[in-house]
């Protein structure tokens, strides 16, 4: 099953076309890698997918993403709630300025959870989904600015992950991170696209290859090539994603 | 060359600051020393006569002074900064017009402020000389600082929070009240205390629309506040020894300001992880 599908898709900031004539499906409960030059416009279509390019001023987008069979472009999405649907993890860990246990109570507290015992579940729930519990749990009124830097972006994995999204959409998690760090939010994802669809943009060809079910090749906004992850990387259909691949250039 | 020249700056520095230090610490030496001696109780006395100088009417007319400008200014000031920062459209040519208004008003002399305070309030709208005619002209005042203030702490937070927020559904109300306004807080708080130095310093603008009498005034009744006192019994010449003794107490008030704000902002800055 197809968790998105993209149809001629468009993006331009201002006269500048990031994105040209994107067709693309992403499946349900796998790992979907974007991987490209910088400046391919993968930032770009990860960020369609739960309209943060909204807050781009003049940011312009045509054609179609159904998400659910519907279109999400369409002015009358309620992109809160499709937000809270499709999750977000930065490229640089921004936990909040509150302490652990505020931060991931923000957003179900933000979709109207007010029991205190079901937001000290969901607290508990995330953390131990996104494997910190067991560093944080005496410290949950501790300030998260207090955390590593890779415990931080675990900490807004599970931010993201309180709100019960379908979707988790990662933008390079781990390029702020040591190798330690991660490798943890690696075995994370694998264990994650169980539950969740998960879309990540990766810079490193091996992260893809180790994380990804399928893997979608840029190149100056426009998608070269999409498929199973082992066969693009053994046998690309497109030259220039073998040149890529083999970091002929990028 | 390179040693003696840094040899001089290294001077130079320190001489300044020195020379700051000296100056501001003879000021507060001179007029503690003038003041603290006649410091006595007739000068906290209920009301004020001619006999017993006191200052406690003009003591509370300044606090009445400072809340009631503050609860004016504040919520404006704040909320437009807000507005400004969290709402308008990045390069709006109205904000852009704002913006040179408001700098324009934190440079016009407080003389101004108070005609105009005397023409509009007091005369036009027939308020008299009043608490209201003149907290209302001091709110004006300094309404500038305390939006630009409020604009720089709104700026200085992170737009990665504000992302953040949005990304998990948060509208643009509960974003900008709950994630980005708290970490804004102790830089509007210095704003706040900023302008309340000012208030509490002003005394031209107030002579002219709150008036001089020295009692305890209601929101309709003219009244002085302590640098207005003091003005006022110096000029008079007769009790320049409760002055002094005036100024001390007003140093100390206003000495209090700057501590209070380091209080705050220690207490709310650097993460506030206690913060709900
Ligand atoms: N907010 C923006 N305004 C204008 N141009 C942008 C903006 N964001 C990205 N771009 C441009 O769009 C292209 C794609 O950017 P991006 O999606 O961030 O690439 P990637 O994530 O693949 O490195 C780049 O040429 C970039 O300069
Ligand atoms: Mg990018």
């Amino acid at each position: 099953m197809s968790q998105f599908r993209i149809q001629n898709l468009n993006l331009y900031y201002g006269s500048f076309q990031a994105l040209k004539g994107v067709n693309l499906d992403i499946p349900e409960r796998r790992a979907t890698a974007f991987i490209g030059p910088s400046g391919c416009g993968k930032s770009t279509l990860l960020k369609t997918l739960n309209r943060m390019t909204d807050l781009v001023e003049d940011c312009r987008v045509e054609g179609k993403v159904l998400f659910d069979g519907k279109n999400i472009l369409s002015r009358l999405t309620d992109v809160n709630t499709l937000r809270r649907r499709v999750g977000m993890v930065f490229q640089k860990p921004n936990p909040f300025p509150m302490s652990i246990y505020e931060n991931i109570a923000f957003g179900p507290r933000t979709h109207g959870v007010r029991k205190k015992e079901e937001l000290d579940e969901l607290v508990e729930r995330s953390l131990t989904e996104a494997a910190l519990w067991g560093e944080v749990k005496d410290r949950l009124r501790k300030s998260a600015l207090g955390l590593s830097g890779g415990q931080q972006q675990r900490l807004c994995i599970a931010r993201a992950l309180a709100v019960q999204p379908e979707v988790l959409l990662m933008d390079e998690p781990t390029s702020a991170l040591d190798p330690i760090s991660t490798a943890r939010i690696e075995e994370l994802v694998l264990g994650l696209k169980r539950e969740y669809t998960v879309v990540m943009v990766t810079h490193h060809m091996q992260q893809a290859k180790r994380v990804s079910d399928r893997t979608v090749f840029f190149l100056l906004g426009e998608v070269v090539e999409a498929g199973d992850t082992e066969r693009l990387f053994s046998s690309p259909q497109d030259a220039r994603t073998g040149d890529y691949i083999n970091g002929r250039f990028g | 060359m390179r040693r003696a020249e840094s040899l001089l700056l290294r001077i130079a520095v320190y001489g300044a600051v020195g020379l700051t230090l000296a100056v501001l610490g003879l000021l507060m030496l001179e007029i503690l020393r003038q003041g603290l001696p006649r410091l006595s109780w007739d000068l906290f006395a209920w009301s004020y006569s001619s006999e017993n100088q006191s200052m406690l009417p003009a003591l509370v007319n300044t606090l009445t002074m400072t809340v009631l400008a503050l609860a004016m200014a504040v919520p404006v000031g704040v909320l437009s900064a807000v507005y400004m920062v969290e709402y308008a459209h990045r390069g709006n040519r109205f904000v852009r017009v704002i913006r040179a208004f408001t700098e324009t008003l934190a440079a016009i002399p407080s003389v101004v402020y108070g005609l105009f305070g005397l023409l509009l309030f007091v005369g036009r709208l027939h308020w008299g000389y009043s608490l209201l005619s003149g907290a209302l002209t001091l709110a004006i005042m300094i309404l500038p600082v305390i939006m630009r203030t409020s604009e720089e702490a709104l700026q200085a937070v992170p737009d990665a929070w504000r992302e953040g927020g949005f990304g998990l559904g948060a509208g643009k109300l509960r974003t900008v009240f709950r994630i980005v306004l708290p970490p804004a807080l102790p830089g509007i708080f210095s704003g706040i205390l900023l302008s309340a130095g000012r208030i509490i310093g002003e005394t031209t603008a107030l002579i002219y629309t709150a008036g001089t009498v020295a009692q305890i005034a209601g929101l309709r009744q003219s009244g002085r506040t302590l640098s207005v006192h003091i003005f006022a019994l110096w000029n008079e010449g007769l009790a320049q020894g409760e002055a002094y003794a005036t100024a001390a107490v007003l140093l100390v008030l206003t000495l209090g300001l700057p501590a209070l704000s380091a209080r705050l902002s220690r207490r709310s800055g650097h993460g506030g992880g206690k913060r709900r």
